[in-house]
C-alpha cells in the first residue's frame, strides 16, 4: 500500500511561489481571517505535511473548511492546480481517518455515499416520500407542532427551502426521448445528464431543461442507466468511489452516439469535464474513453446559446446572477448564462459586487460546516441585496438551495425569488410552469 | 542576544491585552501559516496576534519591550525580501485586520488609512472622486498599504510619479517602546523638525509599527495611451528610452521585456508579441487626450530614429489592455519554465541600462541559468528574474552566485541593491557591498536609539556577523 504521505500532491504544491494573489479571491480567508484558511496557507500546509513537518491530521481542519470553490485557481498567476492539491489532501485525510474510525460510523458513511447517491431508485423513493410529506398535510402538521425545530439547525433550516417535488406519477411518465421541436433535422443530438440530487429534488428543472433543449432544436435522449457524477465523493476524499461512478457513466453514455452530453448543474459538470484527470491513473484505455466523454460534456447554457433558443416572453424584473463556482473556475463557462439572461425582454440585469465569490453551499459543506457556511452566505447576501434584484439566478442545485436560505435568513421571502437559470429561460421561451 | 520565550506567564498577560482569544493564534497549523512570505526561508513565530486597534498594538509592544520579546509586523506577506519573516520567533502582529479606515477627503486631496487596507482599494476609492494615488506595486490587489509604507514600494508609475514615500504626509506610529507618536501632518509643506515620516517609510518595520497614514492624492489624468516599440538589438532600446526622456515627454510607464520574456509569454499564451525581437519597450503616456495623441506620435518618431524595427500605437482601450496584459503575463509565463522564481530589483542609473543588460547576459551564460529580464526601464529599476528548481541543490548554488554577481554589477554601474523590494533577510548579507564606509553604522545608531532592546523586526537590514546568502525553504 502507498504511504498516506505519498497521496499528498507534493509536485503541485511546489508550483506555488507564495505571491499571495489568491488571498483576496478566497471566501474563507475573507470570513475566517487567517492565513491558515487561505489558499496559500492550505497549499503550504499540504507541502509541509508532504515534507514530514506536519501530520496528516494537522491538515484536517484547514482542508475540511475549504469550500473547494477554486476561485484561487482563477486568480493564480502561476497556474497552481489547487483542485488537485485539495482532492489529494482530502483523500489522504479520508484514508487516515478510515484507519481510525469506528466500524459502525464507517458503514453508515459508506452506505450514504455508495448506496444512496449512485442509486436512482433510492432517490426516487426519497423524492416520493418528500412529495407525500409536502402534499399530505404532514408538512403543515410538522410546522405547527414545531417538529422541524427538533432537528439540528443545520438540517432543519433546509427543510424550509426544499422545493415542491414532482409527483411520483409525473416522474415515472417522463419520456426518455424528446424530439427536436420546429426543426426537420435536429441541430444536435444530445444526451441529458440528470444528476442524482437534481433529478430527485429538482426534477421539474430537469424536465424543463429537456423541453428547452428540444425547443432549441436538439433531440434529447435520457439514458436510464446513468448514475451520480461522483463529485460529492471526490470532495469527501473518496476518490476510489468517484472513479467507479465515472467509469459507469462513461460506459452508459457510450451506448448511444450523440454530439453532446448536456448537464444543468455547475458542480456535476465540473467533475464530468475532469473525468480525464480523475481516470488518469486507470490506464490508457480509460483515459482515452474519459477524454472522449469530456469533449462532449457541455453546460446547458452553452448549447442553448449556441442553438439561439428563442426567448421572447417578457420577464419584467431586476435580475442578478449568483455564479456556480465550479462552472466559473473549472468549466470556465461564464459568458453564456449572462448573454442568455440579457436576451430576455424586460429584464434589467444587475451584476453583484464580487460576483465570483462563492455562496457557501459547496456540495454538502453547508450541512457539515454550517456556521462557516452561513458566514460566507451573509457576505454574499450583502452584495446580493445591494443590487435590489427581485430574482436571483443560479446554475447549480446547491447554490439554488443556499441562496433560497440566504433570502429566508434576510427575511426577503416575499420580495426575492431564487431560481435556476433554466426556469427563467423556460418562462421566457413560453414553456409553462 | 537571547530573547525571552513566550511561556505560560507571557501568554496569560497577552490574553489580558487581547480579550478575544480568536485573535491569538498558537496552534501548530496557524504558526506554520505565518512562517513564510513570498521570498525564502521558513521561521515559526511563537504566537500570531491580530490587533484591531492602535491601543492593542501599543499594549502588545509595551509588553514585548518589557520582557524582551521580538515583534514582527506583517501585512499580507507578499514581501520578496523577507520583511515580515519572524526570524527570531516571538510575536507576529498580523495587521491585515486593521483595514476598516479608508477615508478620502477630496478637498484636502488626502486619504486617511489604517495599515490593513489593500493598496488597490485606495486606488479605487480615490478614482471615484477623480483623484489618484500613484504608487502602483504590481501586487497592489493583495498588498496592504502598511507593507507598502514599511518597504517604500514602487511600481511602474514610479518613473513619472515617484514612489510610496513621495505620497505620505503624516503617520501614526507605535514606537518600539510602545508609545504612540504622530509624524508629519496633513499639509504638503511641513518643515517643522526632523522628517520622521520619511525616516519611518522604508525602515522595514525596524523602527516602529505604522498604525495610520495620511496619504497625498493627485488629480487623476484624463486618459492614457500606449505604444509598443520593437527592437532587434537591446542596446538600441536603451537609447530610445534616454531619447524619449530628454525630448520633453515624461511617460507614466516605460517597461522593458527581453527576448526570453517575449518567448516565455508567447509559449504560454500567444499574445501576438514579436518573438524575433531582442527586446520590446511598452510606453504609456497620460494626460489630456490631445497631448497623449501628440506625445505618442512623437515617441513613435523617436523610437524609429534610434532603430526600432516596429512601433505600434494602441488604437483603442482594448488594444492597450492587450499590450499591458502581455506585460502582466511575464511572471506566470516564466514560472511555467521552472517552479522557483528568484525576483531581483537591482537598479541602475537610466543611462546604464544597456550596459546592465550586457552584464546580465554574461551572468546568464556563465552560470547557465534561466535568467530573464523585464522591469521598469524608464527609471532604471530592472527585474532580473531567475527561474530554477529549489529541490536542485546544485542549481541553487549557481543561483546564489549569480545573484551576488547581479548585485556587484548594479553597484559597479553606480546603482543599488534594491529599488523597491527592500533589504529584509534576502539582501542583508550584501549591505557591505554597497556601504563601504560608516554608513551602515550610522543607520545602526538610529536603530539602537529608537529600539535599544532590538525587539522591532530584528534580523532585517543589518546582517548578522558572518551572515551568508543562502536560498532555501
Amino acid at each position: 500500500m502507498r504511504k498516506l504521505i505519498d497521496l499528498l500532491p507534493y509536485e503541485e504544491t511546489i508550483q506555488c511561489v507564495q505571491c499571495g494573489y489568491c488571498l483576496p479571491a478566497c471566501p474563507t480567508y475573507l470570513t475566517m481571517g487567517t492565513e491558515t484558511h487561505s489558499p496559500r496557507g492550505r497549499i503550504n500546509l499540504v507541502k509541509m505535511a508532504a515534507e514530514g513537518h506536519l501530520s496528516i491530521s494537522d491538515l484536517e481542519n484547514p482542508i475540511e473548511l475549504c469550500l473547494g470553490c477554486r476561485a484561487c485557481e482563477t486568480a493564480c498567476p502561476s497556474g497552481v492546480q489547487y483542485g488537485k492539491i485539495l482532492e489529494g489532501a482530502k483523500e489522504a485525510i479520508y484514508k487516515n481517518k478510515s484507519e481510525n474510525i469506528s466500524n459502525i460510523k464507517k458503514t453508515a458513511q459508506d452506505a450514504l455515499f455508495m448506496k444512496l447517491f449512485p442509486n436512482s431508485q433510492k432517490w426516487t423513493t426519497i423524492a416520493d416520500l418528500l412529495w407525500l410529506y409536502q402534499t399530505s398535510g404532514l408538512q403543515k402538521v410538522a410546522h405547527k407542532g414545531n417538529l422541524t425545530k427538533v432537528l439540528p439547525e443545520n438540517l432543519s433550516v433546509f427543510e424550509g427551502v426544499m422545493p415542491n417535488v414532482t409527483s411520483p406519477l409525473a416522474r415515472r411518465k417522463r419520456p426518455t426521448l424528446f424530439p427536436a421541436v420546429n426543426s426537420e433535422k435536429p441541430i444536435y443530438k444530445v444526451a441529458f445528464f440528470t444528476g442524482c440530487i437534481m433529478d430527485a429534488l429538482f426534477e421539474k428543472i430537469n424536465r424543463l431543461s429537456m423541453e428547452l433543449l428540444s425547443r432549441a432544436g436538439c433531440e434529447v435522449h435520457v439514458i436510464q442507466e446513468q448514475t451520480c457524477c461522483g463529485a460529492l465523493h471526490a470532495h469527501a476524499g473518496r476518490k476510489d468511489d468517484s472513479v467507479t461512478l465515472a467509469k459507469k457513466n462513461i460506459e452508459v453514455f457510450e451506448s448511444i452516439e450523440v454530439d453532446f452530453i448536456v448537464n444543468n448543474a455547475g458542480g456535476c459538470g465540473a467533475l464530468l469535464i475532469e473525468y480525464d484527470h480523475l481516470l488518469a491513473e486507470q490506464g490508457d484505455e480509460w483515459t482515452n474513453r474519459a477524454k472522449a466523454f469530456v469533449k462532449k460534456t457541455k453546460d446547458i447554457s452553452q448549447i442553448l446559446f449556441d442553438c439561439k433558443v428563442s426567448l421572447n416572453q417578457p420577464v419584467n424584473a431586476t435580475v442578478t446572477y449568483q455564479r456556480s463556482c465550479h462552472m466559473t473556475n473549472v468549466q470556465k463557462v461564464t459568458e453564456e448564462p449572462v448573454a442568455l439572461l440579457k436576451q430576455i425582454p424586460g429584464i434589467v440585469y444587475k451584476e453583484m459586487e464580487n460576483p465570483h465569490m462563492c455562496c457557501g453551499s459547496a456540495g454538502i459543506y453547508n450541512v457539515v460546516n454550517y456556521k462557516e457556511s452561513m458566514e460566507v452566505l451573509d457576505e454574499k447576501m450583502i452584495m446580493a441585496k445591494k443590487t435590489d434584484a427581485t430574482i436571483v439566478v443560479t446554475t447549480n442545485p446547491g447554490c439554488l438551495l443556499q441562496m433560497k436560505l440566504g433570502v429566508q435568513r434576510e427575511g426577503l421571502n416575499e420580495k426575492v425569488r431564487v431560481v435556476h437559470l433554466v426556469e427563467l429561460l423556460a418562462a421566457a421561451a413560453g414553456l409553462g410552469e | 542576544m537571547e530573547y525571552r520565550k513566550i511561556d505560560g506567564e507571557i501568554l496569560g498577560k497577552l490574553k489580558e491585552l487581547i480579550s478575544d482569544s480568536k485573535r491569538l493564534l498558537t496552534n501548530r497549523q496557524d504558526l506554520a501559516s505565518y512562517s513564510y512570505d513570498a521570498s525564502f526561508g521558513i521561521y515559526y513565530p511563537e504566537i500570531v496576534i491580530q490587533p484591531n486597534t492602535t491601543q492593542e498594538v501599543s499594549s502588545v509592544v509595551k509588553l514585548a519591550n518589557q520582557y524582551h520579546i521580538p515583534v514582527y509586523p506583517r501585512g499580507q506577506a507578499t514581501s520578496l525580501s523577507g520583511g515580515p519573516l519572524p526570524v527570531e520567533g516571538g510575536i507576529v502582529l498580523d495587521l491585515s485586520k486593521m483595514d476598516k479606515t479608508l477615508d478620502i477627503i477630496p478637498e484636502d486631496l488626502v486619504a486617511i488609512v489604517t495599515p490593513g487596507v489593500l493598496t488597490e482599494n485606495i486606488h479605487k476609492e480615490a478614482e471615484k472622486v477623480g483623484l489618484m494615488y500613484p504608487p502602483d506595486p504590481s501586487s497592489s490587489a493583495v498588498s496592504t498599504i502598511g507593507g507598502n509604507l514599511a518597504e517604500n514600494s514602487g511600481g511602474p508609475r514610479g518613473l513619472k510619479y515617484g514612489v510610496t514615500k513621495d505620497y505620505v504626509l503624516g503617520l501614526e506610529v507605535v514606537t518600539p517602546k510602545g508609545e504612540i507618536i504622530q509624524t508629519g501632518g496633513r499639509t504638503v509643506k511641513n518643515v517643522t523638525g526632523y522628517d520622521l515620516t520619511k525616516l519611518i517609510i522604508g525602515s522595514e518595520g525596524t523602527l516602529g509599527i505604522i498604525t495610520k497614514a495620511i496619504l497625498q492624492l493627485i488629480p487623476k489624468p484624463v486618459t492614457t495611451g500606449t505604444a509598443m516599440a520593437v527592437f532587434d538589438e537591446i542596446i538600441a532600446s536603451g537609447e530610445a528610452i534616454s531619447k524619449v526622456l530628454t525630448s520633453g515627454i515624461c511617460p507614466s510607464k516605460m517597461e522593458i521585456m527581453d527576448q526570453a520574456c517575449i518567448q516565455a509569454v508567447e509559449d504560454y499564451q500567444p499574445s501576438g508579441l514579436p518573438v524575433n525581437a531582442d527586446a520590446i519597450v511598452l510606453i504609456e503616456v497620460d494626460g489630456h487626450p490631445s497631448a497623449v495623441k501628440a506625445e505618442l506620435a512623437q515617441i513613435k518618431e523617436i523610437c524609429k530614429q534610434v532603430g526600432a524595427i516596429d512601433v505600434q500605437v494602441a488604437r483603442s482601450k482594448s488594444d492597450e489592455a492587450v499590450l499591458w496584459k502581455a506585460r502582466k503575463l511575464v511572471s506566470p509565463a516564466i514560472t511555467r519554465i521552472k517552479p522557483t522564481k528568484i525576483s531581483e530589483d537591482a537598479t541602475v542609473p537610466r543611462s546604464k541600462i544597456p550596459e546592465m543588460f550586457k552584464r546580465l547576459k554574461i551572468i546568464r551564460e556563465k552560470y547557465d541559468l534561466d535568467l530573464v529580464v523585464f522591469g521598469h526601464a524608464g527609471d532604471g529599476n530592472l527585474h532580473p528574474n531567475i527561474v530554477a528548481d529549489k529541490r536542485d541543490k546544485e542549481e541553487m548554488k549557481r543561483v546564489e552566485q549569480a545573484v551576488a554577481e547581479i548585485f556587484e554589477a548594479a553597484i559597479d554601474l553606480g546603482g543599488t541593491l534594491s529599488g523597491e523590494h527592500g533589504i529584509g533577510t534576502m539582501k542583508a548579507p550584501f549591505m557591505s557591498m554597497e556601504f563601504k564606509g560608516v554608513e551602515l553604522e550610522m543607520m545602526k545608531l538610529i536603530k539602537d536609539s529608537w529600539d535599544p532592546k532590538n525587539i522591532m523586526n530584528p534580523g532585517k537590514i543589518f546582517p548578522y556577523p558572518g551572515q551568508r546568502f543562502v536560498l532555501e525553504g
